[in-house]
């Protein structure tokens, strides 16, 4: 084989793990350009509450769903189904949450938010989908969600739908889970 | 083929080694190209059965001769045999035995690596089928493989499923990386990059889209073994990972792959065409534009696999747009091989007929393809029959059909001996009825909403069905046929010119007919 042949050779070689490498590049690019459009619904933790503009803005429906993942057993369900908030302002709202089994669990809500165009305009301060819940059998919980929507909302969208999973995460991995969380967030901050 | 080793009984210096190490051991191009054809062919046995089996549960509604769970392992292995031991080697296998004689070059650059990369094939598709004996079955999830089905819902054989990907993988990125070295290196004096074969071109190409989407296949599957045994949570929303982006990765891979299972057929077609119109092909630097805009198009349409995931309306219209845009330079392809065959002398050998048939059912599934690039009618379509019909009018009598015509059209330079035109014929109409008495019928049923993927079905769905399995056992049955007249042709039969064809051209049929063992050792003059 030549020396050409040779060249032509390592620049195929290099280019397969490069490629490799590329399929899991996609993962944190993802999550990426979903954060920075703010589509597939993903709300993510806000920076600080003192950068947020509050100034009352329109009235807005704020609906709440909440689904148990499969086989989870939990009792999980909103306080309140509907609230009329107004863009702007700050609201709070809890989600009742009970151990129904008689084991120690850990959960772990996702969120999601309906139409997707809305996600980057509510910001959240604190969610309980920032962190697992671990429930004693029998153990009850309100999960607070504190959040304003901002008066840049569209204003085609008169109603926002935010709905959380709750997913039973007792057997996975705590540590690669908790890690995982925590730099989530991180990034989110910045 | 043994027609081969017969004929060069007495040349020991330059010959084949006898016996079962002369398959082992062999780096000779040709020799590999035989194993890469006579696996695939055994493959396409194998994922055809399954076929039968499907067509055969949905002859009527009801459940009838398997078991559900059974049927969702015969979807997934029929997909993922077709595609990677079927389709892929077998052009692979053309790609060993033509492209070193149609640029003159004495072998492949990487003859071991070659080997290798044919040998551990095998390998890949016994663990596959291995799986189909293991407790909780073979791998159930399609071929597609979506996750949380693939992860979380997944038989245990799944990890076995993985490491056979990952060794199909590694053999595809094997043959693409030699291909390429091969053509960049090996071409003789003269044939300069616009000079090369059609075929040559169109696998130069599909060879960079192996080498740039087989890793990222490597990388989603490795995903997959992460999520199931080391707690990771790639797919996992509980632990912040997202069941989209495994489609994303997916058909990342997975639109260009379709582009690697059509390109090598554009080639193929091209010359037999020209060859039974006895005219030079029309437009050959547009064909390779053509092929070159495909290949670079197909990495940014992937999302129309998905339109139903939930896209932004932005993301919507761009993968529509760019999806239709595929339809110009394939329009372009279709417009030269018919201009080719205006006014030109043909005849209609079987290679002719499978390649007209090729272009006429190809541009059919093209206009499917086109009706599924609409956003919002795709919402009617996703996950249908018509789905179904689609990639299948595109890939049997698109990609199958191609392979079979560059059987009859190369057989007679590989083995010396013309096939028996009367039943290559045969082989082709009953093919030619069969697959589209299976396939159209197909279009109705998922237009009236009739699922994939699914072992029983509505009763309003139940006559076309019926008429799609009859279709279907007409259409396997007569690939024994097809088995037979190759094995015919292999063992003897009228002694074939060495231009075979009137109308060909190309360095391919300057050599002898059966093609020695070693061709092209000192390279030909080509002006």
């Amino acid at each position: 084989m030549n020396s050409e042949a040779k060249k032509t050779l390592r620049r195929l070689v290099i280019a397969v793990p490069l490629m490799f490498a590329f399929g899991f590049a996609l993962v944190p690019l993802y999550d990426v350009f979903c954060e920075v459009t703010g589509i597939n619904g993903k709300v993510f933790q806000s920076e600080n509450a003192d950068k947020l503009v509050i100034e009352e803005g329109r009235p807005l429906g704020l609906q709440f769903i909440s689904t148990n993942n499969e086989n989870m057993p939990w009792t999980f369900e909103p306080s309140e189904k509907v609230m009329t908030i107004s863009t702007g302002k700050y609201y709070t709202a809890t989600f009742y949450v009970k151990n129904t089994t008689d084991k120690k669990m850990t959960a772990q809500a996702v969120p999601s938010v309906a139409p997707s165009n809305a996600a980057a305009h509510l910001k959240k301060l604190e969610c309980f989908c920032f962190e697992q819940q671990e429930l004693a059998p029998g153990e009850e919980a309100l999960l607070p969600v504190k959040l304003l929507v901002s008066n840049e909302l569209p204003e085609a969208i008169e109603n926002i739908i935010l709905s959380y999973t709750i997913f039973d995460i007792t057997e996975y991995d705590d540590e690669a889970l908790a890690h995982h969380d925590h730099k989530d967030h991180h990034e989110m901050e910045h | 083929m043994s027609a081969v080793i017969e004929n060069h009984h007495d040349d020991h210096h330059h010959g084949p080694a006898k016996g079962l190490t002369r398959w082992l051991y062999t780096t000779n191009h040709k020799d590999i190209g035989t194993l890469y054809l006579w696996f695939s062919f055994a493959m396409f046995l194998i994922g055809g059965a399954m076929a039968m089996v499907i067509r055969a549960e949905l002859f009527q509604p009801g459940m009838q001769i398997v078991e559900p769970e059974f049927y969702n392992q015969m979807i997934t292995l029929h997909g993922l045999i077709m595609i990677f031991g079927g389709v892929m080697p077998a052009f692979v296998g053309l790609a060993n035995w033509l492209v070193p004689m149609m640029i003159g070059a004495p072998d492949m650059a990487l003859p071991r690596m070659n080997n290798l990369s044919f040998w551990i094939l095998p390998f890949a598709f016994f663990i596959l089928l291995s799986s189909l004996f293991m407790e909780g079955g073979a791998p159930n999830f399609g071929w597609t493989f979506y996750a949380p089905l693939s992860t979380t819902y997944a038989p245990p054989s799944v990890t076995f499923f993985i490491f056979s990907v990952h060794i199909m993988g590694a053999s595809s990125i094997m043959g693409a990386i030699n291909v390429v070295v091969t053509i960049m290196n090996m071409r003789a004096p003269g044939v300069t990059l616009m000079k090369m074969p059609l075929f040559v071109w169109s696998w130069l190409i599909t060879a960079y889209l192996l080498i740039a989407v087989m890793p990222v296949l490597a990388g989603a599957v490795t995903m997959m073994l992460m999520d199931i045994h080391f707690g990771t949570s790639f797919f996992n929303a509980a632990g912040g990972g997202d069941p989209v982006l495994f489609q994303h990765i997916f058909w990342f891979f997975g639109h260009p792959e379709v582009y690697i299972m059509i390109l090598p057929a554009f080639g193929i077609v091209s010359h037999i065409i020209e060859t039974f119109s006895r005219k030079q092909l029309f437009g050959y630097s547009s064909m390779v534009w053509a092929m070159l805009s495909i290949a670079i198009l197909s990495f940014v349409v992937w999302a129309h696999h998905m339109f139903t995931v939930g896209l932004p309306l932005a993301a919507e219209l761009f993968f529509m747009w760019a999806t239709m845009l595929i339809a110009v330079p394939t329009g372009v392809k279709v417009f030269n091989w018919i201009a080719t065959m205006f006014k030109g002398s043909i005849t209609f050998e079987t290679p002719m007929l499978f390649a007209i048939a090729f272009v006429v059912l190809f541009t059919m599934g093209g206009f499917s393809g086109l009706m599924l690039a609409i956003t919002p009618a795709d919402f009617q379509y996703h996950d249908t029959y018509f789905v179904v019909a689609h990639f299948h009018y595109v890939l049997v009598p698109g990609a199958i059909f191609s392979i079979m015509a560059a059987v009859y059209y190369w057989i007679p330079k590989w083995c010396g001996n013309m096939y028996d035109e009367r039943l290559g014929k045969l082989h082709f109409w009953l093919s030619f009825i069969g697959v589209n008495v299976t396939f159209f019928p197909q279009h109705f049923i998922g237009l009236a909403g009739m699922p994939r993927r699914y072992p029983d079905y509505a009763l309003q769905f139940a006559d076309w069905n019926m008429v799609s399995t009859v279709g279907a056992f007409l259409f396997g049955v007569s690939q024994i046929l097809f088995l037979f007249i190759v094995v015919k042709t292999v063992m003897g039969g009228k002694k074939a010119t060495d231009q075979v064809w009137e109308g060909a051209r190309g360095l391919e049929w300057t050599v002898a007919s059966p093609a020695p063992y070693h061709t092209f050792t000192t390279p030909p003059k080509v002006d």
